[in-house]
């Protein structure tokens, strides 16, 4: 299966937020062949061990996360119609109209609908429709619905993987499934070649909401460094250039005060050796990725974030280059196969 | 002073290694032991007594600043911040960048070339730059890096009788008073820990105690003074003069009630003038030190400096006195009797 | 049962001043249990030993409440204060309140106000009949706190008063312990946390400490039952909830459907709570060390926050009920 292929599977499939065992499974499978151990903690956080030749066990997490934002059943209307909050940060004004699954007794397809405009007044109008005023529309009779779905259920946004020019793709979720093709990406090449650490290649859960997965599976195993492989903003029309980077000009890596200085100047030097291009992403706050929770773990972890640049994030038509992907898997891998313990230590002196 | 040196070092979160090195320079023959761990804390060990409890000393090194995040065309250096900036403070002030303290200033429209109306708001950080004086990106780009820190370019002077002006005092105070309490003669363990990355959410402090396992922790900062003009005394955060400021609660800690009722016994007993801090919101490392693992009792003494986050704060060094003797007297009375669990909450 | 709930929410416990509340409750379970212990931050851990100690499950409901905190004393004796926990100034306009667990006090605020949506704490103080400073001193000082002033009402099956957030959440595990006819399946820690309401502090401890494998909440939640509420799907009187969000955690699916079968199989009726806003020690306890399977049992609860809170007493048996059945079952598809 090719990187596209498998990057269609990963964001057609579902894995909200608290949800994510199915797609959890789906992953280990791709993990499998190029790993020595998998396993699942409690949370659902998916552990992917690879060990290297050192005796030394100084061990990298690499974090991808697995899950996506979506939306939840809060009421069972009259007529059949459902109420929905949020899970992780959906834009209101980009699910109307929206085709999504309410995963109940089994998965319906539901349309969201809201009051049709010709009904509104003026001033409705001139304001974007609002979570609250929304409602999911399954097309079923109102006590076929209550015996198919219940306050709690998940909703999650339908959309198929979309091809574009050049080896570009659009979809829901690749924030970050891309990520997690990254992974894979990564664990390929690692095939090809020897490394001295000890790998952690981990797909976490629950980032969107706050990240979760990434604080327990992080205690878990206590790596020597911590890397986020995540997305950033691609640059496009009305974004300023401090605040995003380019589609397909390779993967960025973060700067910002809680990005282990040492790390990321490594990262660079062997981006730089094996002729990779790279770009550079302020991260003023430490804040939007799993580093967050990495970096305080037990007495302090020296983490690094790794991006994809991708164009309307947290929207069903999320916009990667596959080229960004595998620039970044061969950059990690590289830099796996690098690492010796001597560096390792060295990220505590300061 | 060493306050003074440590007020013009530049620290700004992440990269506070100027900080560190002073402060390991001066301390190192004081102590047995000093360390630092991944996230860049320094975390310094003089034992004492074993029968004695070891109290956990922390005071952050880091300041706020301002990191830059792209170099325009014409040169110029366009930035974000890090940490709490008031921004409408930040327009014609001088800075330095970067380790090497490249001298520049953060530039704006002129007030001939505005309209009437973009002199009342506030400006933007899309509309501030820092200018250092280059013709173009490429010269820049010989000077400066992506992500290197800007700060502001304060000189620490005496002004009036008891007050010195400065940068930094937020936290450099608790650093000098930490480094004065280690040079002292003490029968207690002390661990004094100089603290990474707080003003952008208590990084350093989330991980520096989960290694050390202390009986106590006191948390030594620099706090908002707001006793100033259009400001009723109900509403004085803490004021200059007045002693160091105790927490009795913030935003992120409600203090160990033992330590505070010790903090306030040693300040009567030895006539060591004290008063609360009155601000309910914000939080200190302690925050986060009071969580580590099963949880460490915790209070927080604050210096009151006004002017906060700005270019230039004032502090009291009568104040500072007292928060130094405070200090002491208080690790002498744990040699004493310790603390009792009574009234535990 | 309303006795006890009574003497529970007539006790002084703002978040960080938890005594008194937690002397109660060790006198009500102390020998009932087979160990208890108090921690660094003040939680009370009290351990029922399981009949297989392979497992640990901890069950946590707050002993704290909301209330006021003293920053300055003015000349004239009128006290200034800042919240603890979510009070709102409106709630407080004309309230009684009780510092220290003694001192009465009333409340009002600066002079005139034209609008009410700008009324703030800072604006307001507590008079507690003193003339002067010095005098206000002698009772209150910088630092002390306060509760509303109140007393528990019974209106029907009704429960009113302040502070059953969430001592009706400690009268549950109080009585699911005194109810428990043999041992529960696993060690079964219950766990009465502090400081809850100013961010699930205690919990964080706790659950370190702990390091359980099944966390369980019991607190309050709201309901969307009164004119023109925001809209939620839980009613009072209709059961007790089976959380499946809030703001601090997503509830584990395997967790949720236990507790729906257990529920069902024993005719306990329930309701599904997707909780908007807020957030309880649920999140806390999924997130200690390695992570739990966390979640929770809440009680409707109407006019949370204010002086007079209100619960059904239905509810209330219906979740010692529930978390009975609970912690005696096999918890199958946990593990």
């Amino acid at each position: 299966m090719d990187s596209k292929q498998v990057l269609k599977e990963l964001s057609e499939a579902t894995g909200v937020s608290g949800y994510e065992k199915k797609l959890g499974q789906q992953v280990a499978q791709l993990f499998e062949p190029y790993v020595d151990q998998i396993e699942f903690d409690k949370l659902g956080n998916l552990l992917a061990y690879k060990a290297g030749e050192s005796q030394q066990e100084y061990k990298v997490m690499l974090a991808a996360h697995l899950d996506e934002i979506g939306l939840m059943v809060t009421e069972i209307e009259e007529g059949g119609f459902l109420r929905f909050t949020t899970v992780g940060g959906v834009d209101q004004r980009t699910v109307v109209g929206q085709e999504v699954t309410v995963h109940g007794r089994e998965d319906l397809s539901g349309i969201v609908g809201a009051k049709p405009p010709h009904l509104q007044d003026e001033e409705e109008q001139k304001k974007s429709f609002e979570i609250e005023k929304m409602y999911i529309d399954l097309g079923l009779a109102e006590a076929e619905v209550k015996k198919k779905v219940r306050v709690g259920d998940i909703i999650s946004l339908q959309r198929d993987l979309l091809s574009l020019e050049n080896d570009r793709v659009a979809g829901k979720a690749l924030d970050d499934r891309a990520g997690v093709l990254l992974l894979l990406e990564t664990l390929k090449e690692l095939d090809k070649m020897t490394h001295q650490v000890d790998l952690y290649a981990v797909a976490t859960v629950q980032e969107e909401v706050g990240v979760r997965g990434a604080t327990t599976s992080t205690y878990g195993v206590v790596p020597d460094i911590g890397i986020a492989v995540d997305v950033c903003h691609g640059l496009m029309p009305g974004v300023n250039q401090d605040e995003a980077v380019e589609l397909g000009t390779g993967p960025a890596l973060s700067f910002g005060p809680h990005i282990h200085p040492q790390l990321v100047k490594k990262l660079k030097e062997v981006a730089d050796e094996i002729e990779l291009d790279y770009q550079l992403d302020a991260s003023p706050s430490p804040r939007g990725t799993d580093a967050y929770a990495i970096q305080v773990t037990k007495s302090g972890i020296p983490t690094a974030v790794l991006s994809i640049p991708l164009r309307y994030m947290h929207t069903s038509v999320e916009t990667v280059s596959l080229n960004d992907i595998k620039r970044g898997a061969r950059l990690l891998a590289q830099l796996l196969r690098e690492l010796e313990g001597e560096f390792v230590e060295g990220l505590r002196c300061f | 002073m060493f306050l003074k040196q440590l007020s013009e070092a530049v620290g700004v979160s992440g990269r506070e290694a100027e900080v560190r090195d002073l402060i390991r320079a001066e301390i190192k023959d004081d102590v047995d032991q000093i360390e630092t761990d991944a996230l860049g804390n320094l975390i310094a060990f003089k034992e004492g007594k074993p029968e004695y409890p070891t109290i956990l000393l922390a005071a952050h090194m880091d300041e706020i600043g301002l990191m830059i995040t792209d170099i325009t065309d014409d040169g110029l250096l366009k930035f974000k911040p890090i940490g709490g900036i008031d921004k409408r403070i930040l327009v014609s002030k001088q800075v330095v960048v970067g380790p090497d303290k490249i001298p520049g200033l953060i530039g704006a429209k002129a007030i001939h070339l505005q309209e009437p109306d973009e002199r009342k708001n506030p400006l933007d950080y899309g509309e501030l730059y820092i200018d250092i004086g280059t013709k173009e990106k490429e010269e820049s780009e010989k000077l400066i890096e992506l992500g290197m820190m800007a700060t502001f370019a304060t000189e620490f002077k005496h002004l009036g009788t008891d007050t010195v002006k400065g940068k930094a005092f937020d936290d450099r105070v608790g650093c000098a008073a930490l480094v004065e309490l280690l040079q002292q003669e003490h029968q207690l363990s002390i661990i004094a820990a100089f603290t990474v990355q707080e003003e952008i959410g208590l990084r350093g402090a989330s991980v520096v105690a989960y290694d050390l396992d202390p009986d106590l922790a006191l948390v030594v900062e620099g706090t908002s003074a707001s006793d100033v003009p259009d400001s009723k005394e109900a509403g004085y955060s803490t004021q200059l003069g007045a002693g160091p400021a105790l927490t009795v609660q913030d935003g992120s800690l409600i203090p160990s009630q033992p330590v505070v009722n010790k903090l306030i016994e040693v300040a009567k007993q030895n006539e060591i003038p004290y008063q609360f801090r009155k601000l309910t919101t914000a939080g200190t490392d302690a925050g986060a030190i009071h969580l580590t693992k099963e949880g460490i009792r915790t209070a927080v003494m604050s210096l009151p400096c006004r002017y906060i986050h700005s270019p230039a704060s004032l502090i009291n060094l009568n104040d500072y006195q007292a928060t130094v003797k405070l200090l002491t007297k208080f690790c002498e009375e744990m040699e004493e009797g310790g603390l009792t669990d009574e009234g535990i909450n | 049962m309303k006795e006890l709930i009574k003497r529970l929410v007539e006790t002084f416990g703002p978040s960080g001043d938890e005594l008194a509340v937690r002397e109660l409750i060790r006198g009500e379970i102390k020998d009932q249990v087979d160990h208890i212990e108090v921690d660094t931050m003040g939680n009370l851990i009290a351990l029922k030993k399981g009949q297989d100690d392979s497992k640990k499950v901890m069950l946590a409901a707050h002993m704290d409440e909301i209330g006021l905190i003293a920053t300055h004393i003015e000349e004239d004796g009128f006290i200034r204060f800042s919240n603890v926990g979510g009070v709102s100034p409106y709630n407080l306009l004309g309230e009684r309140v009780l510092f220290n667990g003694e001192t009465i006090g009333v409340i009002d605020k600066e002079g005139k106000l034209d609008d009410i949506s700008k009324l703030k704490h800072d604006k307001m103080y507590v008079d507690i009949g003193a003339t002067s400073q010095e005098e206000a001193e002698k009772r209150v000082k910088i630092g002390d706190t306060a509760t509303y002033y109140r007393q528990l009402d019974l209106l029907e099956n009704r429960l009113v008063a302040k502070g059953l957030d969430d001592r009706a959440g400690c009268a549950v595990l109080i009585e699911t312990i005194k109810q428990l006819t043999e041992q529960p399946t696993f060690d079964t820690y219950f766990v009465f946390t502090v400081q809850e309401e100013v961010g699930t502090r205690g919990a964080i401890t706790s659950s370190y400490g702990i390091n359980p494998d099944v966390g369980i909440a019991v607190d309050l939640t709201l309901t969307g039952d009164t004119p023109e509420a925001k809209r939620m799907a839980v009613s009072l009187g209709e059961g007790p909830t089976i959380k499946v969000k809030d703001r601090s955690v997503l509830v584990n699916p395997q967790l949720k459907n236990l507790m729906i079968d257990l529920a069902e199989e024993n005719e306990i009726p329930y309701q599904l709570e997707v909780l908007d806003r807020g957030g309880t020690d649920t999140g806390r306890m999924q997130l200690s060390r390695e992570g739990a399977i966390a979640g929770a049992i809440s009680i409707p609860g109407r006019y949370v926050h204010s002086p007079a809170e209100m619960i059904d007493l239905t509810d209330l048996e219906n979740s010692i009920k529930l978390l009975s059945k609970i912690v005696q079952s096999d918890y199958q598809g946990l593990f």
